[in-house]
């Protein structure tokens, strides 16, 4: 359908590259210059260079890193709940027909409720400690594996499956053989998608319940007027947000390189 | 025939009736404050919603929903088919727009606060600026993956401007800016929710907040429901929507699959 660009490094991988970051310099060189001209009021917009120095100084303080820890340990803890269950449910109900005709509505009615909407819920349950921000975390990431898992188990080729009913292939062989292959590009989908909505939550829940990390840094830095400080936390988000999406595709592709036109077949 | 509905019938509403009872009664005897039994909880349910919080609140938060998603929409494609068409822009933008789309978008509703102070405009703009990256982002993969031929072919006819852009570049975008506008809706929800519940002095997620701090559960609880019933709502909306834009590529590829 789609002819995909080559993607070998060499001489056009080399130019994007470059190109690529002349656009991040001139990103950063603009928001230099736009607080310093007078366009954005320097006050709540800090030019790049004071983010940076102010980056340095969160780099150097001990809180800083213990927040980093946090969002790091709940992000992380939050997404293998949320992977594991979302494979293992995902399986069982997408590999017998009447569990999956049954679970549909219900499985369409929940997952669309905001998880946003299990805040209160969460803190007069479980406090505002790291089991609060937990649920988000792992009801927001949960479907989004599962449905993917869905999809891919329902897309087993009807010539495969014949093929293994002629062979007899087992229970066990049939999801080793059938179900895994079919289902891994759909569920790796699943992860990415997980793994940056699960930081999302993850930020959600300590900017508004108040866990201990990076959010709440953010939200004491800005409660604190510490403007400079403050952006140079959201930047470091936004990093976090990068390495999740430049893992979890590079994962992607080292898992899926045996099955490269199934691949393109998965909506992004 | 009446026996395959039946069995439909059991199968979409038998799990849902079933949880529905299963909490209605293991919550019956509750009497743990924060989690009332079901039937208190739908009790308060009218007297909670069914005023002026129903004519006022849920129009307020909806409506800048739709006025930050629109003009995300907007802004997403417009920017996107810019990008996507020129390889040179591509390359150049790409690392900055993946990192813009890599922020979580809550923690902007600080710098929101701060650049557009708490009314209305900053709701507005922290739901576009959370919804816009997703949107351009598979517009721009969209247009990059139409198809060459298709391309060519529009170049020898000499098909150009809006006619190029409309039934060409667009259409085989639109699968993949569905994608993008589908992850933007669930955004859009998570934003206008902490928006209000961060600064506001009406809407839906204010309300739920100012329950849970007045510890006024069932209501916690019915606003909890309400929300998720716009959820449920939106998505079979936005289903709905889909289904039309896109009855075209769903006949494409049952035609692939069927020749495969």
């Amino acid at each position: 359908m789609t002819q995909a660009a080559p993607t070998t490094p060499g001489r056009a991988g080399a130019s994007s590259v470059l190109l690529g970051v002349v656009g991040l310099a001139g990103f950063a060189a603009l928001l230099e210059v736009l607080p310093r001209a007078g366009v954005v009021p320097a006050e709540y917009l800090p030019p790049t260079s004071t983010i940076g120095r102010a980056l340095v100084a969160q780099t150097e303080r001990p809180a800083f890193w213990t927040a980093f820890l946090d969002t790091l340990q709940t992000w992380l803890t939050g997404l293998v709940i949320a992977v594991v269950a979302g494979v293992v449910i995902g399986v069982v109900i997408g590999a017998v027909p009447v569990l999956r005709e049954a679970t549909a509505s219900t499985i369409e009615f929940l997952r669309p409720i905001p998880s946003v909407a299990l805040i209160p819920l969460a803190v007069v349950l479980l406090g505002t400690g790291m089991e609060a921000t937990l649920v988000l975390v792992v009801y927001a990431s949960f479907w989004q594996v599962l449905v993917q898992v869905l999809y891919g188990v329902a897309d087993v080729d009807p010539i495969a499956r014949e093929t293994a009913n002629s062979y007899r292939l087992g229970r066990w062989e049939r999801v080793r053989y059938l179900l895994w292959p079919t289902t891994l590009p759909y569920a790796m989908t699943g992860v990415r998608l997980a793994a940056s909505v699960a930081l999302i939550l993850t930020i959600t829940g300590e900017l508004t319940i108040g866990t201990p990390g990076l959010g709440k840094e953010i939200e004491v830095a800005y409660s604190s007027n510490a403007i400079a400080a403050m952006y140079s936390l959201v930047v470091v988000t936004g990093l976090l947000g990068v390495v999740a999406n430049v893992v979890t595709r590079g994962a992607e592709r080292r898992v899926l390189a045996w099955h490269p036109s199934v691949r393109k077949e998965i909506p992004a | 025939m009446s026996a395959t509905l039946l069995r439909r019938t059991v199968m979409v509403l038998g799990l849902p009736i079933a949880l529905i009872i299963i909490w209605w009664f293991t919550s019956a005897n509750s009497t743990d404050f924060y989690q009332p039994p079901l039937s208190r909880i739908l009790e308060v349910f009218p007297e909670t919603w069914l005023n002026d919080r129903l004519l006022r609140d849920v129009p307020a938060s909806l409506g800048r929903l739709a006025v930050g998603y629109t003009l995300a929409l907007i802004v997403g494609v417009a920017v996107g088919v810019v990008v996507g068409s020129s390889r040179f822009l591509r390359r150049l933008l790409e690392p900055v727009l993946e990192f813009l789309r890599a922020i979580p978008p809550p923690v902007l509703v600080p710098v929101f606060i701060l650049v557009a102070g708490i009314d209305n405009a900053m709701k507005v703009l922290v739901i576009i600026s959370g919804c816009v990256w997703p949107v351009l982002l598979n517009t721009v993969e969209g247009v990059r993956g139409a198809d060459e031929v298709l391309g060519d072919t529009c170049r020898s006819y000499r098909i150009g401007g809006v006619l190029r852009l409309r039934s060409f570049v667009l259409r085989a975008a639109s699968p993949q800016i569905i994608t993008g506008a589908r992850q933007a809706l669930s955004i859009g929800i998570i934003l206008m929710v902490i928006s209000e519940m961060k600064a506001a002095s009406q809407g839906i997620g204010f309300i739920i907040i100012e329950f849970q701090r007045g510890f006024q559960i069932p209501e916690m609880w019915s606003g909890v429901l309400v929300l998720g019933l716009i959820g449920v709502l939106l998505s079979l909306l936005f289903r709905a929507v889909e289904r039309r834009v896109l009855v075209w590529y769903y006949g494409v590829r049952a035609a692939e699959r069927g020749t495969r």
